[in-house]
């Protein structure tokens, strides 16, 4: 049994067909057909698609921010369709409350999840998080006033503090210039494995997920996406961006998840 | 002194002062008053005048205007010494309706709070609920768009004749004007907080007045205290003449009692204290604005 199962989640959304809304039958549109994928209790699994491919609907349907029109998801044997504190999602917008601090963005997450602690306790490991993720001297700081890269380290922070059996990565690192990108990666990877987290992640950039993941699942684009292999990424740990670049695995991997994207987008191309 | 010119606020502040005395001079100009003449007037025609109150014969002799009697605008110099008497008895009671200004305005402020802090909480309230939910926006806005236009005086003559007392009623006016533009803006600012701080507050499990507090209200904050601000005007523009109408002792009714006297600078000095009084509450939303308004 699976630490977590995606069984068979199909979501359809209802299109109509024409300009006016009774013009014409309506007609589902259908994102994803039938994803299935068992993920084990701390893996770090990556599914890798064209934009717009259903990838995102696929986290939201895990997160129980959207519900699948077909199949479920089971985490720890329990089916799970509503949102909870078991799984938080880091949020490609940083989603983060603008009127909050950095620091009282995290600590809400923690008051939330942990009622019965009294405030000090509460404080204490806000700032536990805050410290491990890098955020120290940046407490007090609006997010207007923080960079894309900080801005994500406090997402970050604020999920992992909250300590969910599943983390749920929505392109995390789409909106960060590409230096900061590298370095927030490593302290993702070091967090990952000092928490011992699962993590799913869904992303576009191909180095990001040879680099972070056990198993990369490739998706089909939409319509009826579905994940049409598993890659297991060999690569031993700890990972660095400088030196995995020159191993072979590294080089099959990129060039097997890239012909996969091309075929797809060739694939879209004649099928318009 | 460089930045403090390069900012341009010495110059504003020279160009107020500047077309302030400006517009007394006019002012001043404008409203002089001519002397008293008494040529080619007979002695029956200046004991007429006399008689009717319209001149008063000085100590040596000759006429000039009765200084009691209003005759045309009074000028700047009537009025300010007009307000300094006024505000030397701002705290006194002469008799059951001549209140000092100091009382006045504190009728005022606290019946217009009373019907304004009611409505916000109603108008928040609904917005809120309006907000969140477009089907019960879609049921209520037919309501809302019939109500919202008409005039909150329009609703006095019902509201006397249903709480038959005038002091109720001019809350009630109150609280009509203030109700419409804090329930569009709150609505408004509700409806398009970010869905991701909403999707925030359902992982976290926020219950609901949890999430009204923390997430809900902090969100739509700058909206709402827009649409109070509004209402805020609007509530002020409704409260005057609703004393006016009333007979209820406050601002309002003072311009009006003033202006049964026929006393001209009263009516002026009344004006002056709606603006001061609506200047001071404004700059004070000013200051809630500032403190809950927050950078994307």
């Amino acid at each position: 049994m699976a630490f977590l199962t995606i069984d068979h989640v199909s979501k359809h959304f209802p299109i109509s067909n024409g300009t006016g809304p009774r013009s014409g039958a309506d007609k589902n549109f259908c994102v994803l057909k039938s994803v299935n994928l068992n993920i084990s209790k701390g893996e770090f699994i990556t599914t890798i698609g064209h934009s717009g491919c259903g990838k995102s609907t696929l986290l939201n349907i895990i997160a129980g921010l959207d519900k699948g029109s077909q199949g479920g998801v089971i985490l720890e044997g329990k089916e799970v369709d509503e949102p909870g504190l078991d799984r938080m999602v880091v949020f490609q917008s940083f989603a983060l409350m603008p009127w909050l601090s950095a620091f009282n963005n995290v600590r809400l997450a923690v008051k939330a999840a942990n009622t019965s602690w009294d405030d000090k306790r509460v404080h204490e490991h806000t700032q536990k998080y805050m410290d491990m993720m890098g955020l120290k001297g940046a407490e007090e700081k609006k997010p207007a006033f923080l960079s894309g890269g900080m801005r994500q380290r406090v997402g970050l922070a604020r999920a992992f503090a909250v300590e969910p059996k599943v983390l749920l990565l929505d392109e995390p690192f789409a909106q960060i210039d590409a230096l900061t990108r590298g370095v927030i990666q490593e302290e993702l990877m070091r967090m990952w494995s000092a928490t011992n987290s699962t993590v799913f992640m869904v992303t576009h950039d191909v180095d990001e997920a040879i680099l972070l993941s056990n198993r990369i699942a490739l998706m089909t684009n939409s319509p009826e996406a579905r994940i049409a292999e598993c890659l297991e990424v060999n690569i031993p740990r700890p990972r660095s961006r400088e030196t995995i670049i020159d191993m072979p695995e590294y080089t099959r991997l990129r060039n097997h998840v890239l012909r996969f994207l091309m075929t797809q987008a060739s694939h879209e191309k004649t099928e318009q | 002194m460089r930045g403090f010119l390069r900012n341009g606020s010495a110059q504003s502040w020279l160009i107020t002062l500047f077309l302030l005395a400006f517009l007394l001079l006019v002012w001043h100009l404008a409203t002089l008053q001519p002397s008293f003449d008494a040529a080619g007037l007979t002695e029956e025609q200046l004991m007429g005048l006399e008689f009717k109150g319209d001149i008063v014969r000085t100590d040596t002799g000759s006429f000039i205007y009765n200084p009691e009697k209003a005759r045309g605008i009074p000028g700047p110099g009537t009025v300010v010494k007009k307000t300094i008497e006024e505000l030397s008895e701002a705290f006194h009671k002469k008799g059951t309706n001549d209140h000092g200004i100091g009382y006045l305005v504190g009728y005022t402020v606290i019946r217009f709070a009373a019907g304004f802090l009611s409505a916000s909480l109603v108008a928040m309230l609904i917005g809120v609920l309006i907000g969140l939910s477009p089907m019960l926006y879609r049921a209520l806005n037919p309501f809302i768009q019939v109500l919202k236009p008409i005039s909150p005086l329009a609703w006095m003559p019902l509201l006397l004749y249903s709480v038959q007392d005038p002091t109720w009623t001019a809350i009630l006016v109150v609280f009509m004007a203030s109700l419409w533009p804090t329930i569009a803006n709150t609505a408004f600012g509700v409806s398009t907080i970010r869905k991701d701080y909403l999707q925030v507050a359902s992982l976290l499990q926020l219950t609901w007045a949890h999430r009204l507090v923390t997430v809900i209200l902090p969100a739509a904050a700058p909206a709402i205290v827009a649409g109070l601000r509004i209402s805020f005007g609007s509530a002020l523009v409704a409260v005057v003449p609703a004393e006016m109408l009333l007979g209820e002792l406050g601002v309002g009714y003072l311009t009006w009692i003033e202006w049964n006297n026929l006393d001209i600078s009263g009516v002026m000095f009344a004006i002056l204290v709606v603006g001061v009084v609506g200047m001071v509450l404004d700059y004070g939303f000013n200051r809630l604005a500032r403190l809950v308004s927050y950078a994307e």
